[in-house]
């Protein structure tokens, strides 16, 4: 009893329970077709939107104001990338993997250049930088109509026993991200920062050097998410990365992260992850229009959001 | 880079006028490049998008001044573009009522933002989502019209000053005297600068929130409107870009995203200028069309950059 009183003051508890209602009301419209099915396909599709949304949850957590709006262009450019230096062949899969995450590494630097070299905010500092990543995106990928390696294409997708592959590693990830934020120097200097800038450079954190490894660290996240999409969807794109603004905040908040930062949550991530790509697959299984499916979408999150309150946020 | 701490007014007075000064230099910038459009017709065409844009910084403006942050103002301004290119056309009084609802609405956002103290930055977020829902439930194709008064409104000819300028002008001074000169107008701010002080002296934060919150949806039910007298037809997605617009307007026009400082009348002129450099700019300067959104993404970097420079209120080390 205890033990279950002690998981429901959990706050990520509510994002898993989320999730479990919207796949119940799925798979009761179906009368229990394809309940496993959907399962796996979730587990599948909400990996790219947890290691974006690991990254914002890094990034959220260094306090006030601090957020990345230049995952969707890192990933559209990083996959274009990836793929042009995979060229289909499947001897050059980890070749192209680095350099996703090369690319990420050098959008996320950039982004804390124009942040603190330049004093711009965050907000405005990454969308601007979105904008220019996104004419490079458009310059260097016209046209570009490069296949994944098949052997990479096939790694995306690979599934044992119902489970993919790709889920299996993103939670032996996020298990080590959790123990990276908890238990390491460098984590903690994160939940400090969040909690008080002024107070962390006092007490001797490197606050600089932290921030600029948490920015390189969400472009890295970013990038690796683009090169993964690219070998799922067949292909790398402009548009890959456009749901990902909304969906990376989105996990982060529902999860249980605070958006005035020094508070992090990594498992409501996955559970937000799930909730909102078997919402998705809830509304399209109940067949609604796509104007009916946006405008459900946003009165969930919203009544979610609020339901779930929050501290006297910043924002 | 650095002015010297010794002179705080100097300071003060160079950050005020800087969003004027980034004016003039994209003004300049395009009578280098074409002097004819330096004229009454060139204006008019320039400064086309200007009144929808400036009218969007405004209502942002209002969000940022109670400390908040609205993401789905461009979403929103697209929908009350497509009520206003369908219902306001077809039956106004229709039209009207929903186009009242959207402020009610908005009013109702900033209640529950206050009450259950929510991150506005995700309610917003998540609100786009049901504007761009509702703009497509009700046009689903690009499509309508603009009713005719607002249609010849937009189009109107004033001699000598082009309407686009005379509508900016009346919108700051509106704005300006409406958030700094009443007293109201300073509570409003007051939430932002120090909530509990303003709750201590007996306000209502929950009233000051509705207010900000509703005067956000008024001035964008307006852009939504005065856009569609423009363009003449709507579609769902019009308004996105406008987010973006509007948040870099009020910041380049010398506003903050904390504590309640904006400047109504920067945030115009801002809004003024990314209208000029958003496109008229890019296009004398014949950069490519892969490049214009980069090249937009660049000038923004810059005067904001410049900004900061200037108004730099001491480092963290």
């Amino acid at each position: 009893m205890t033990a279950l009183k002690t998981l429901f003051a959990r706050p990520w508890i509510w994002s898993f329970v989320g999730a479990a209602l919207v796949w119940l009301a799925a798979i009761l419209f179906t009368r229990f077709n394809g309940a496993g099915g959907m399962l796996s396909a979730a587990l599948a599709l909400a990996v790219f939107t947890v290691i974006v949304g690991v990254g914002q949850m890094f990034v959220i957590t260094l306090g006030p104001g601090n957020i990345d709006l230049s995952l969707p262009a890192n990933i559209g450019l990083a996959s274009a990338v990836s793929m042009t230096v995979m060229n289909g062949s499947d001897s050059r899969i980890a070749l192209g993997l680095v350099a996703a995450l090369a690319c990420g590494f050098a959008i996320g630097a950039a982004n804390y250049l124009l942040i603190r070299a330049l004093r711009i905010p965050p907000i405005i500092a990454t969308l601007s930088s979105s904008f220019i990543i996104q004419s490079v995106d458009i310059a260097y990928g016209r046209g570009l109509q490069i296949k994944p390696p098949p052997g990479f294409a096939g790694f995306t997708e690979m599934q044992i026993a119902g489970i993919p592959v790709l889920a299996a590693l993103t939670v032996l990830f996020t298990i080590g991200a959790a123990i990276a934020l908890q238990r390491t120097i460098t984590g903690r200097s994160v939940l400090a920062i969040g909690q008080n800038m002024r107070a962390a450079y006092f007490a001797g954190i490197k606050v600089e050097r932290t921030c600029a490894a948490t920015y390189a660290l969400c472009g890295m996240l970013g990038g690796l998410d683009g090169a993964l999409l690219a070998g799922y969807f067949r292909g790398a794109n402009v548009d890959l990365g456009n749901e990902y603004l909304l969906s990376s905040i989105a996990v982060v908040v529902i999860g249980g992260t605070s958006v005035a930062g020094g508070k992090a949550n990594l498992p409501g991530v996955w559970g937000a992850a799930l909730f909102l790509v078997l919402l998705l697959t809830m509304l399209n299984t109940f067949g609604v229009s796509a104007g009916v499916r946006l405008l459900a979408t946003g009165l969930i999150i919203v009544a979610v959001i609020a339901a779930a309150g929050g501290e006297r946020a910043l924002r | 880079m650095v002015l010297p701490q010794a002179l705080p007014h100097i300071r003060r007075l160079m950050r005020a006028l800087l969003p004027a000064f980034s004016l003039v230099l994209v003004l300049g910038a395009i009578a280098y490049l074409n002097p004819r459009a330096i004229s009454y017709f060139g204006f008019n065409l320039m400064l086309n998008l200007a009144v929808p844009i400036a009218l969007a910084t405004v209502a942002q403006m209002f969000v940022i001044a109670g400390n908040d942050l609205d993401l789905s103002i461009g979403p929103f301004i697209g929908f009350a573009g497509c009520v206003t290119a369908t219902w306001l056309h077809d039956s106004p009084l229709m039209g009207a009522i929903i186009l009242a609802g959207c402020v009610a609405a908005y009013a109702a956002l900033g209640a529950l933002i206050q009450l259950r103290s929510l991150p506005s930055i995700v309610v917003t977020l998540g609100m786009s989502f049901v504007w761009q829902g509702l703009a497509i439930l009700v046009l689903p194709k690009p499509g309508g019209a603009p009713p005719d008064w607002l249609a010849s409104l937009m189009s109107l000819q004033p001699p000598l000053v082009p309407f686009p300028v005379l509508a900016a002008v009346g919108l700051a001074l509106i704005a300006w005297f409406g958030l700094m000169r009443t007293s109201y107008g300073a509570i409003l701010r007051g939430s932002g600068g120090n909530a509990s002080a303003i709750a201590r002296a007996g306000w209502s934060l929950l009233k000051i929130k509705m207010a900000l919150f509703a005067l956000a949806g008024l001035f964008g039910v307006l852009s939504g409107m005065a856009l569609i007298g423009i363009t003449t037809s709507a579609d769902a997605n019009i308004g996105n870009g406008y987010t973006l617009l509007s948040i870099a307007g009020v910041i380049l026009g010398g506003g903050e995203f904390m504590g309640g400082i904006v400047s109504p009348v920067g945030a115009v002129i801002g809004a003024l200028t990314l209208a000029l450099a958003a496109s008229p700019l890019l296009t004398f300067l014949q950069i490519p069309p892969d490049w214009q959104v980069g090249a937009n993404g660049a000038i923004l970097i810059i005067v904001l950059a410049a900004r900061a420079q200037i108004g730099r209120k001491g480092a963290l080390t």
